[in-house]
C-alpha cells in the first residue's frame, strides 16, 4: 500500500529502549526522589535514587508519558549508576547532542535519539527524565 | 440541495497541499479548522480596498471599513438567530468567556454559585476560579458519565437557590458529547439561574437558533468555525449586556469621558474597547455566510457518516477504546480514543508520518482526564471537507502504531 510508510521517528533502537523498561519502577528506600511534569503534554516522570558518597548507587523511574520519555528514562537508568551530578550533566550533553541542540556526536545509548532532532515539539520528552534526575540530585 | 464534497473541498486551497510527498489529511479541526476562499477573499478585499479604522473617521475608507465591520456583526447575528446589537466581537472564545466572568461577574455576590462540569475546557473553568478568588463566589462541577457526557441526572442535586449561572460546553471538545440544552434551561429556570453555552465545538457545524435554545449567553471562536484567528464572539441577551459594566476601558467604549467620570457606551461597543480585530471580524462574517449556505441536513449526515467510519474502523483494531458516546446519538464529529499500550502522543506522531493531522494530549481538559485517570487521548475532529480517504489513512496509521509501538 502506497500510503503505508514507516514512521521515521520510531526507529527500532528507541522502541527497544522503551520496551526494555530498564530501571522502571520504584526503589524500596530511595535517598532522594523527584517528580517532573511537562505541563504542555502532560508527561510525568518520577525518579528515585540511592546515593553513595554523592554517586548514584541505584536508580528507578516511573514514567507516565510517551515512548520517547520512556526510552530516555531507560537510557538514563542504563548509564547513571556510579555517576554524580556532574557525571549526569555529561550524559545530558550527550542527549542534547543527539537531538541537535548541541554540536557534536552523541554516544551510545543516547545516539539512539538522533531521529528526534527534526521533531522539535518532542525534544522535551527526551529531556524530562534528566530534569527529574537533576531535581533529585540537587 | 445535497452535499457535494468535491465542491466543498475545492474551496479550501490547503487541502491540495502536498507535504513531504503526502496529501494533507486534516483531522484536527477541533483545534483550528481550515479556511475557505470565501473568507480569504473577504479579508483580502477589506485589506486591499477598504482598510481603515472603524467608527472614528469621516473619510470614505473609514466609512467602508465601518460598514464591513457592522455587516459582519449582522452576518454573525443571522448565523446565531439573534440581533446584531447583541453580538460582541472579542479576541477569541477564551476572551469571550473571560469577558462574561469580568463583566457579568460583578453582578454576582459572595456566596452565589456558578455551575460548570467536569468536562469543560480550561477556558470555561479557570475564569470562574479567578472570579471565585476575586469575589468569593462558589464553584460547583457537574460529574461526567462513563461515556463522556455531562451527567444531567445530577442537575437537581447540584442546583441551589444560590446558583446564578450554569456554564457548559454545548459540544465537548474531547468526547464530542452534545449537551441536552433543553434539560439544562428548564432546570436553570426553576432556580432562576442564567445559562451560558461554550459553543466552540458546536458553531463549526451549522447555524444556530439561540432564541429557540433559550440560553442567556453563547460564545465561540472564529478560527474553529472556518474564520480567521484573533476573533471570537459573545452573544448575550440585551438586558444582560445592558446591566453589565465594561471589562476593558479605552476608546470606542465610552459615552463621555471627563477626569471625574466616564459614562459607558451602550452594548456592544461598551465591550469593544480600542480598535477591534476588524479584518478577522469581516472574515468571520464571511465564514458564517459560508456555513449558512451549506445544506446542513446533508452536511451533518456526511460528517456523522465519517464518525461512523472512524468508530467502526477503530473497533476492528485490537485494544482501542472510545472515550465518548458509543453511537451517533447525542454526539458531534469529535472522537477521542485510546490505543492500549501506546501513548496518545506516539499515536499522533505516527499518524503525522502518514500525513494525518490529529491532536493528542489532555485537550485543555485536565479535570476530565483525571476523571478517567488518563494522561490524554488521541482526538479526531471532523469538518465538512473531510472525506473517506482521510478516515481510511487514519485507520491505516492507527493499525501501524498498534503493530510497531507495542
Ligand atoms: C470547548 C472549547 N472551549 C473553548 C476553547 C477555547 O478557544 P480559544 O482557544 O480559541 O479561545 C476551545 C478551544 O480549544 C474549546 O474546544
Amino acid at each position: 500500500m502506497s500510503e503505508y510508510q514507516s514512521s521515521e521517528l520510531y526507529q527500532a533502537r528507541i522502541v527497544a529502549l522503551a520496551k526494555s523498561k530498564t530501571g522502571a519502577g520504584k526503589l524500596a528506600s530511595p535517598t532522594k526522589s523527584a517528580r517532573r511534569d511537562n505541563p504542555l503534554c502532560g508527561d510525568r516522570v518520577t525518579i528515585d535514587v540511592t546515593l553513595d558518597n554523592g554517586k548514584i548507587a541505584e536508580i528507578a523511574h516511573q514514567v507516565r508519558g510517551c515512548l520517547l520519555c520512556q526510552a530516555s528514562a531507560a537510557a538514563l537508568a542504563k548509564t547513571a549508576v556510579g555517576r554524580d551530578a556532574s557525571g549526569i550533566a555529561e550524559l545530558r550533553h550527550d542527549a542534547e547532542r543527539a537531538i541537535g541542540r548541541e554540536a557534536g556526536k552523541a554516544h551510545e545509548p543516547f545516539d539512539a535519539f538522533e531521529p528526534v532532532a527534526s521533531h522539535k515539539s518532542r525534544h522535551e520528552c527526551v529531556l524530562l527524565p534528566f530534569e527529574a534526575l537533576k531535581d533529585a540530585l540537587s | 440541495m445535497t452535499f457535494d464534497i468535491a465542491k466543498v473541498r475545492r474551496q479550501f486551497p490547503i487541502l491540495s497541499e502536498i507535504i513531504d510527498g503526502r496529501p494533507v489529511h486534516y483531522l484536527d479541526n477541533g483545534a483550528s479548522a481550515q479556511t475557505p476562499l470565501a473568507v480569504i477573499d473577504a479579508v483580502r478585499s477589506y485589506e486591499t480596498t477598504s482598510r481603515a479604522n472603524v467608527l472614528r473617521g469621516v473619510h470614505r475608507l473609514a466609512e467602508r471599513a465601518t460598514e464591513l465591520y457592522e455587516n459582519a456583526r449582522a452576518d454573525v447575528a443571522r448565523f446565531l438567530g439573534v440581533e446584531p446589537m447583541e453580538i460582541v466581537f472579542t479576541g477569541g472564545c477564551t476572551a469571550a468567556i473571560n469577558l462574561v466572568a469580568y463583566s457579568y461577574g460583578p453582578l454576582l455576590k459572595r456566596g452565589d454559585r456558578v455551575l460548570i462540569s467536569e468536562l469543560e475546557h480550561h477556558s470555561n473553568i479557570v475564569p470562574w476560579q479567578l472570579l471565585r478568588q476575586r469575589s468569593g463566589i462558589e464553584l460547583d462541577m457537574l460529574p461526567v458519565t462513563t461515556d463522556g457526557q455531562i451527567d444531567l441526572g445530577a442537575l437537581s442535586k447540584m442546583l441551589t437557590s444560590e446558583t446564578r449561572l450554569i456554564s457548559l460546553a454545548h459540544v465537548s471538545n474531547v468526547t464530542g458529547a452534545l449537551l441536552d440544552v433543553r434539560k439544562v434551561v428548564e432546570a436553570a429556570k426553576a432556580v432562576g439561574a442564567k445559562v451560558m453555552l461554550d459553543g466552540a465545538q458546536r458553531a463549526p457545524h451549522g447555524p444556530l437558533d439561540l432564541k429557540a435554545l433559550g440560553v442567556d449567553f453563547y460564545v465561540f471562536a472564529g478560527h474553529k468555525a472556518y474564520g480567521p484567528n484573533g476573533i471570537g464572539v459573545l452573544w448575550a441577551r440585551p438586558e444582560l449586556l445592558d446591566a453589565m459594566p465594561p471589562f476593558h476601558g479605552g476608546g470606542s467604549m465610552i459615552g463621555r469621558v471627563t477626569l471625574a467620570e466616564t459614562t459607558w457606551a451602550p452594548p456592544p461597543r461598551r465591550f469593544e474597547a480600542g480598535t477591534p480585530p476588524i479584518g478577522p471580524a469581516i472574515g468571520l462574517g464571511a465564514a458564517c455566510n459560508w456555513m449558512a449556505a451549506l445544506d446542513w441536513t446533508a452536511t451533518h449526515e456526511h460528517e456523522m457518516g465519517l464518525v461512523q467510519r472512524v468508530l467502526d474502523g477503530l473497533q476492528k483494531i485490537d485494544g482501542t477504546q472510545i472515550l465518548g458516546p458509543a453511537s451517533l446519538q447525542n454526539r458531534y464529529p469529535v472522537v477521542s480514543f485510546l490505543l492500549d499500550g501506546v501513548h496518545p502522543h506516539d499515536v499522533a506522531q505516527t499518524l503525522d508520518s502518514f500525513g494525518v493531522a490529529v491532536r493528542a494530549g489532555h485537550h485543555c481538559a485536565q479535570p476530565l482526564m483525571d476523571r478517567f485517570d488518563l494522561d490524554g487521548t488521541t482526538r479526531v475532529s471532523i469538518a465538512p471537507y473531510n472525506d473517506n480517504s482521510d478516515i481510511d489513512v487514519l485507520l491505516t496509521g492507527v493499525r501501524h502504531a498498534a503493530t510497531t509501538l507495542r
